[in-house]
């Protein structure tokens, strides 16, 4: 698993079962393209939440996309109990005229497409599951439900997460981003070594 | 021509969804460029041997942050007509913290975990649908949280009137903090052995070594 993603070994040439490949790489058809340069890659990307700005005049976005869905979800489930509770009611009545025609549901739609795109010309689409040399699938994803939920609930009780809230907010200036940028990144660093396990 | 070209009512709602997909498609793109539909490539950033993180992201603010600030100061595009959530201090800390729990801990954000999914990362799928699970409890909850949730209101507030400076004053100490950053970053890649600029061949390099 840890091959997956190591640019080195496409920089050793795309060939089919060369030398350098390991019996995993082998099973793929090719190897995956090195990553963009994060400093070109950061200027594509503010320049598409710069385009959303200037055409839209709001940022981008991601946990509002899931927020509508579940919001959604919960509705078509039990309708009275969805209407009734302010959180997801505010989601139902925000979309035009449908809870998933909502701005941030189209957008996330485009982000699975983009990404697949990207990822289908860089040879890098494959089902596998990314993990640390030492850590149990089982594990991994136990974790990866663990961290998506509290990731959910710090969203929500952020108004935002990483796309909406740090980076549209934070290139906006806006305080209560800032704010939250810094302790994400404090959050992280914090549990970092106790998950060492998991990722290393 | 004014912007933002919506708010001006240059086109409707229907079109503003089709405006919606082709930009998340954009965003999409960079992400997975930028490597970030891998959860190894993004934690790398907690354990300082690839800081792409850091630099994709502050790279893109400093961006656009020039982008929004000279196409208003050259009276192009209406900041005051552009959508910033209001801020509620204490929740944005609390949720920030949490969230970043859940980064290290999960591998993704929300952004991510989409293009993770939509490249086949099995564990972003169910981090996706963690971050489902975790959105349900808070709507279950929130009659219950919903004093804390609305708490620290300070409404519309920017860094520049926070620190009672002009906003381009505090757009060029964004710069060059953002440079200051870099520079950090590029020397602490350097001193895990990452070598040329390619960041996860650090990780993969000690993963190799040890």
């Amino acid at each position: 698993m840890s091959t997956v993603l190591d640019p080195a070994a496409s920089a050793s040439g795309r060939a089919h079962g060369s030398a350098h490949d390991s019996a995993h790489d082998a099973a793929h058809a090719r190897a995956a393209e090195p990553y963009m340069n994060p400093y070109v890659a950061g200027v594509g990307l503010g320049l598409v939440l710069l385009a959303a700005y200037v055409i839209m005049g709001r940022g981008l976005g991601a946990s509002g996309a899931i927020g509508s869905f579940v919001s959604w979800l919960t509705g078509e489930i039990a309708p009275a109990h969805a209407e009734g509770n302010e959180f997801f009611r505010g989601y139902l009545e925000e979309g035009a005229g449908h809870p998933l025609k909502a701005w941030l549901v189209f957008e996330v739609l485009g982000v699975l497409v983009g990404g697949f795109l990207s990822g289908l010309l860089a040879g890098r689409v494959r089902a596998t599951v990314e993990k640390g040399p030492r850590a149990t699938v089982n594990a991994r994803l136990a974790w990866a439900f663990t961290g998506g939920a509290l990731m959910g609930v710090g969203a929500k009780l952020a108004r935002g997460c990483t796309s909406g809230q740090a980076l549209s907010g934070g290139a906006m200036l806006n305080a209560g981003s800032w704010a939250f940028m810094m302790m994400v990144f404090a959050g992280a660093y914090a549990l970092a070594a106790a998950m060492r396990r998991q990722w290393r | 021509m004014n912007a933002p070209f919506f708010k001006f009512g240059a086109f409707g709602d229907e079109t503003a969804l089709v405006v919606a997909f082709v930009i998340g498609i954009a965003f999409g793109w960079f992400l997975e460029r930028a490597g970030f539909g891998s959860a190894k490539k993004l934690v790398s950033q907690f354990y300082l041997d690839d800081l792409a993180v850091f630099k994709v992201m502050f790279t893109a603010i400093v961006t656009a942050m020039l982008g929004t600030f000279y196409l208003g100061w050259l009276g192009v595009l209406d900041l005051s007509l552009v959508y910033l959530t209001p801020t509620n201090l204490w929740p944005q800390i609390a949720g920030g913290l949490v969230l970043g729990f859940g980064f290290v801990i999960g591998g993704y954000c929300p952004g991510t975990s989409m293009v993770g999914a939509a490249t086949g990362r099995i564990d972003a799928m169910v981090y996706v649908l963690g971050v489902a699970a975790g959105t349900f409890v808070v709507g279950e909850a929130f009659p219950l949280i919903k004093p804390f949730y609305e708490s620290g209101f300070l409404g519309r507030l920017t860094l520049p009137e926070v620190l009672h400076l002009p906003y381009g004053v505090v757009v060029l100490l964004v710069v060059l903090m953002a440079i200051g950053g870099f520079v950090g970053a590029e020397w602490l890649e350097k001193r895990a052995g990452s070598g040329a600029g390619s960041g996860a061949a650090s990780g993969a390099a000690k993963e190799a070594s040890r």
